[in-house]
Formats: structure tokens, sequence, C-alpha cells
């Protein structure tokens, strides 16, 4: 018998990486890495379009970021304004909007800030809603 | 001495007072690394009597002014030299470190000194401190590794921070990606 094992495909610490900070000021925004300073530091800049998401150049720890998915094929140490071209041209902002990461983020934030009232609303709907799938599921059974 | 916040670096210019035999005496430039600028004057005149015979009680400063850095937000390598007294003896170091400025550099130093060497402030003198302009010309290979071109690397474990609120949890952190 034999077994194939395949290396797990990391996200790496690479220029160009896009990170989501978890800390600080920035938490919960995203920048890309412009440099690597040493294994536990790096240089991150965030030229978004949205001035409320822009992440002012600097260094940050790894350990108060998340490696994402998104990369972007830039050259070491670039400036913000040219950054900010390949960052429009990557259509940075958008990807992450659309990803899964972010909607789950975005759908927690908003339960968290729910009424009591509100969760209990919530909760009735939900029910309603099974009721309506067992409902159809069940005829299909009948039916079958 | 132990140095309470960040380190800043002063120019300090000083010389010896104006004497009848020499009414110009020479003015005496350093650069020094310390939290604020009484204690920059401390180390000057800590330094000066080391090198020359002019002390506080027959000396002057003349000028006292913070250098600031010039690109902070650029990733250089400095090149480091030390005195450094241990508790056998007195040596010299060299020593690199990759910050973003001079002062992160010293900062760096000091803790790295304490760590592997238990030194503490008082027994370290700093000679120079260099940015290294070429990478060929660095010559440690724990900053050569950080130049090395496409350098890539995973985050294979992470631990994530303690919720100090939260004393039992229902699940385990997951500790990769």
């Amino acid at each position: 018998m034999s077994a194939t094992v395949e290396s797990p495909s990391w996200r790496t610490v690479e220029v160009g990486r896009l990170v989501l900070i978890n800390n600080g000021p920035y938490a919960g925004r995203i920048a890309a890495i412009v440099e690597i300073i040493s294994e536990k530091r790096v240089l991150v800049d965030g030229p978004s379009s949205d001035e409320k998401l822009v992440v002012p150049k600097g260094a940050i720890a790894l350990s108060d970021v998340f490696l994402t998915d998104l990369n972007l094929e830039i050259p070491r140490a670039l400036r913000t304004s040219t950054l900010k071209q390949f960052w429009e041209k990557g259509e940075i902002d958008n990807k992450w909007k659309e990803s899964k990461w972010f909607q789950r983020a975005q759908r927690t934030e908003r339960r968290k800030a729910l009424t009591d009232f509100q969760r209990f609303q919530l909760l009735r709907a939900k029910k309603q809603q099974r009721y309506e799938v067992r409902k159809a599921l069940a005829k299909v059974k009948a039916a079958a | 001495m132990q140095f309470s916040g960040r380190l800043q670096e002063y120019q300090v210019i000083g010389r010896h007072l104006p004497t009848e035999a020499n009414p110009t005496p020479k003015l005496y430039r350093m650069r020094i690394f310390a939290p604020n600028e009484v204690v920059a004057k401390s180390r000057f005149w800590y330094f000066l009597m080391k090198l020359k015979k002019v002390k506080k009680a027959n000396g002057e400063i003349v000028s006292l002014n913070k250098i600031a850095e010039k690109n902070p937000l650029r990733v250089k390598n400095f090149g480091v030299w030390i005195r450094y007294d241990s508790r056998s003896g007195t040596h010299n170091m060299y020593k690199e470190y990759r910050e973003l400025s001079r002062t992160d550099a010293v900062e760096a130093l000091y803790s790295d000194m304490a760590a592997r060497h238990r030194a503490r402030f008082r027994s370290i003198h700093i000679l120079r401190v260099v940015e290294i302009e070429k990478t060929d010309d660095i010559k440690r290979p724990y900053i050569r590794q950080l130049v090395s071109k496409d350098l890539s690397f995973p985050l294979p474990h992470r631990v994530p921070r303690l919720n100090n609120k939260k004393v039992f949890s229902a699940t385990r952190p997951s500790t990769f990606a």
C-alpha cells in the first residue's frame, strides 16, 4: 500500500501579501506587506480608496495580523502612491468585500449590535424559515 | 541606568571653559543615544571625562539638539560597534540589526545584549552606528537571510492572544493559518 503525502499549502509572509490587522487602532482593516523587517515584524501599507479603511504605512508585528489569501505582485519597498496604483489595478477593495471572511465579520458585527427584541425577532424568523423548509421536504417525501 | 521610554539620538557639543592659557578651547561633538536631554548631557560628560581632561565642573555644553531619522519608513540594515564589560572582562563587538531607524536599532541592541549576555545599560558603550547601504556588506547571517531575494515564509504555529475575560473555552484554539 502506498500513501501520498502532500505538503499543506500555507499562506506565506511575503512582499505583496495582504494581511488583516487584528489589534491596535487599525484593527479590522487590510494592508499589504511592503517589506519584511524581521521574522516577527513587517512594514505594511494600506492605501484603500475608502478613507475610513486606510492603514498608514508603518511597522507591525506579525502577531497582530492575520494572513489572507489575497496577494499582490509588487516589488519591494513601494511608495504609498505607487502601491495605490497596484491596489486599484488588483481591485483589492472589491475582492476583500466579496470575500467570505469579510462578509462573515460583517455579519457577526451586525448580530452583536442587535437588541434583545431584535434577537427574538431573528429567532422567530428563523423558526418560520425552518418550518417552511420542513413542510416542503415532507411534501417531497410523501410524493416519492 | 535603566532607560525609561524610547531612546532618542542627540547631538551634544561641549568644550572646556575658556581660560587665560587657552581662550578658545576645542569643541567636542558626540552623538548620544539617551531617553532624554538630561541623560544625554550626563552621558556626554561620562564619555568626555574618559577621553579628554575635561569634566562637568570645568566645562560647558555649547549645544544640544535632537537628531531625527531622515527616512523613518524605510527599512534599513544597521551595523553597530560596541564595547561591553562582561563579568570577566571587556569585549568589543559588532552586531547587525534590521530596523526603521538608528534609535530602533540601538534599542534592539540593548535588549539583545540584555538577553544574550545579561548586560545592563551601564556596561555597554556604543561606539558607532552605521547604516549598511549595500546588501553585500552585511556580515551577519541572521540579517543576511532577511534580505534574500523573494523571501517568503509561513507562520506555522500561531498562539492566539489570551482572552482574560474567559476562563474556560468550549473549543480548543486552532494554532495554524
